[in-house]
């Protein structure tokens, strides 16, 4: 059974604040999921299945989101594996769409982390809970640093160079600049990034997230519920997800989630690497870009630094990605995985003005959960608008 | 012993040890490093569970390791807001690769950060950070 064409994407939208200490977290949620369905045409009424996570919100938050917006969904889902849950969140609402359980999905994120001061990459701190953490918090590990030792391993095997990694984030900020609600939208060069400090060898300032607030919605239904509705839909034709961390202590570190969600993907789509006309690549630092094209077999392991070279990222480029302005400079709330989708959603409408990617039918949105550098999560999605 | 409770206390992180841990952290303590191996599959672990993970049986044995390594990946740590971290920077944290063929996160000591490569041959240092934990750090080979 194939889940590919059987539902779509119908609404999608992003919270435009940046910085909102005059809000709440549920509110930003709340407000997103009112964009969305504004967006399709639909109300709160047809809302069956409800889909969230964030970093703000405890194991049961998603009871107690319904309890607020006074919502009794028939389909509740709040797996949360970090900054990927909403790609995956959009995978298990099409399956649950698909296997009847509900019929109009709305997957919603929001969080204040910048207006909340919180240090999301560079907090690295106690742990506590989860049995691994005993081996690790005690020797320091921030997220920056996790991420930070993949670059280190990747220019040691490859002669991968920090100006290669420099060049995404220069592509970032372009986009965002043509993104007028981006946090951060005045140009940077290679030799800024290379000058910008050292938070954890060898990333810089500027090959690291932005931390801002900011939310998203998306509306997902059956393929058949969406030729009707306000906006082309986005047929999803493929998904994946899975892990990787230490492997007992046996892993290769840069084999990341992405080769197996990515390779998943591609095989239930029955599209291939070249019919993809844009990606939206998890941005938590320029290395996670690397890592992540060549996992997804855009290219082959050790060549990630040539092929995000020479402009080719670019919207104008043979392989834009990003296009928004990515979690390098136009927002990153904590879990970015939300925006990926909502920016391929609307390059495959058309909506994304000075920054659409000429001709976009094809579109992959991955996204990356913890730290590739001690265990992650990753979700692939595969959108079309034919 | 009773804690420490002056200001010089250690303030960094400390394992939360659990019953499947346990011997682990106190060969530690004694300055002795192990790994598993599955009685069954002789499949090597670390960290330390109950069961294989590639076979599921519960016949552990315990093998000591020789103690010495090299680096896999590292990092020079400029950053980190979490209490005691933040006064002890620059730090330089590793995958190191023991002789016994698995990765383990540690510490590079001793060593100044800009000397750190990947592949330095490197061997375990114990270091009684309270008087119940030690840790296995790493420094350079001698």
């Amino acid at each position: 059974m194939s889940l590919s064409r059987k539902c779509a994407v119908v609404g999608a939208y992003e919270h435009p604040t940046r910085f909102a200490p005059d809000k709440t977290m549920y509110q930003i949620m709340a407000e997103s999921i009112r964009g969305a369905l504004d967006d399709c045409g639909l109300t709160i009424k047809d809302v069956d299945g409800l889909l969230t996570a964030g970093m703000g919100m405890g194991a049961m938050a998603i009871v107690g989101f319904c309890d607020y917006l006074n919502l009794t969904p028939n389909f509740l889902d709040s797996t949360n594996i970090g900054g990927s849950s909403f790609v995956a969140h959009t995978a298990h609402a099409a399956a649950a769409i698909n296997a009847g359980l509900c019929e109009v999905a709305v997957v919603v994120y929001g969080s204040t982390a910048a207006s909340s001061r919180f240090a999301i990459g560079t907090g690295g701190g106690g742990g506590g809970g989860d049995p691994c953490d005993q081996y690790e918090f005690p020797f320091g590990p921030t997220t920056v640093g996790a991420y930070a030792m993949i670059a280190q391993r990747h220019m040691h095997d490859y002669g991968t160079t920090p100006e290669q990694l420099a060049e995404i984030a220069v592509t970032m900020r372009l986009h965002a600049s043509m993104n007028p609600v981006a946090k951060y939208r005045d140009p940077i060069t290679v030799e800024d990034v290379l000058a910008s400090r050292v938070i954890s060898s060898p990333l810089h300032l500027l090959d690291c997230c932005i931390i801002s607030d900011g939310g998203g919605a998306l509306v997902i239904t059956s393929a058949e519920r969406a030729r009707d509705l306000k906006k082309k839909p986005a047929y999803i034709l493929g998904v994946g997800e899975t892990v990787r961390h230490a492997a007992r202590g046996q892993r290769d570190f840069l084999e990341i989630a992405a080769a197996q969600s990515g390779r998943l993907a591609f095989e239930r789509s029955g599209v291939a690497h070249k019919d993809i006309d844009m990606a939206m690549i998890y941005d938590s630092f320029t290395i996670t870009v690397l890592a992540t094209l060549e996992n997804l077999g855009f290219c082959k392991r050790g060549e990630g630094g040539a092929f995000v070279s020479g402009g080719r990222l670019r919207y104008d480029g043979d392989f834009p990605i990003n296009t928004d302005g990515g979690g390098l400079s136009s927002n990153h709330p904590g879990m970015r995985g939300m925006f990926l989708v909502i920016e391929a959603v609307k390059q495959l409408r058309g909506e994304c003005g000075p920054r659409q990617v000429a001709d976009c039918k094809v579109a992959l949105a991955h996204g990356t959960g913890g730290a590739l550098g001690t265990r992650h999560s990753g979700a692939t999605l595969i959108l079309t608008n034919q | 012993m009773p804690q420490d409770k002056s200001p010089k206390a250690y303030r960094k992180p400390l394992p939360h040890i659990d019953e499947e841990s346990r011997p682990w952290w106190e060969a530690v303590q004694r300055h002795e490093l192990y790994v598993q191996k599955c009685r069954d599959c002789g499949d090597l672990r670390f960290h330390p569970r109950a069961l294989c993970t590639s076979c599921m049986s519960s016949r552990t044995e315990w093998v000591r390791c020789k103690g010495s390594g090299k680096i896999y990946t590292f990092t020079v740590t400029n950053q980190n807001q979490a209490g005691g971290f933040r006064d002890s920077l620059p730090y330089v944290m590793a995958w190191v690769e023991v002789d016994e063929g698995l990765k383990m996160l540690t510490n590079i000591i001793d060593c100044p950060p800009e000397q750190v490569k990947i592949g330095m041959p490197v061997e375990a240092v114990f270091d009684d950070v309270t008087p119940e934990v030690t840790l296995v750090k790493f420094r350079p080979a001698r």
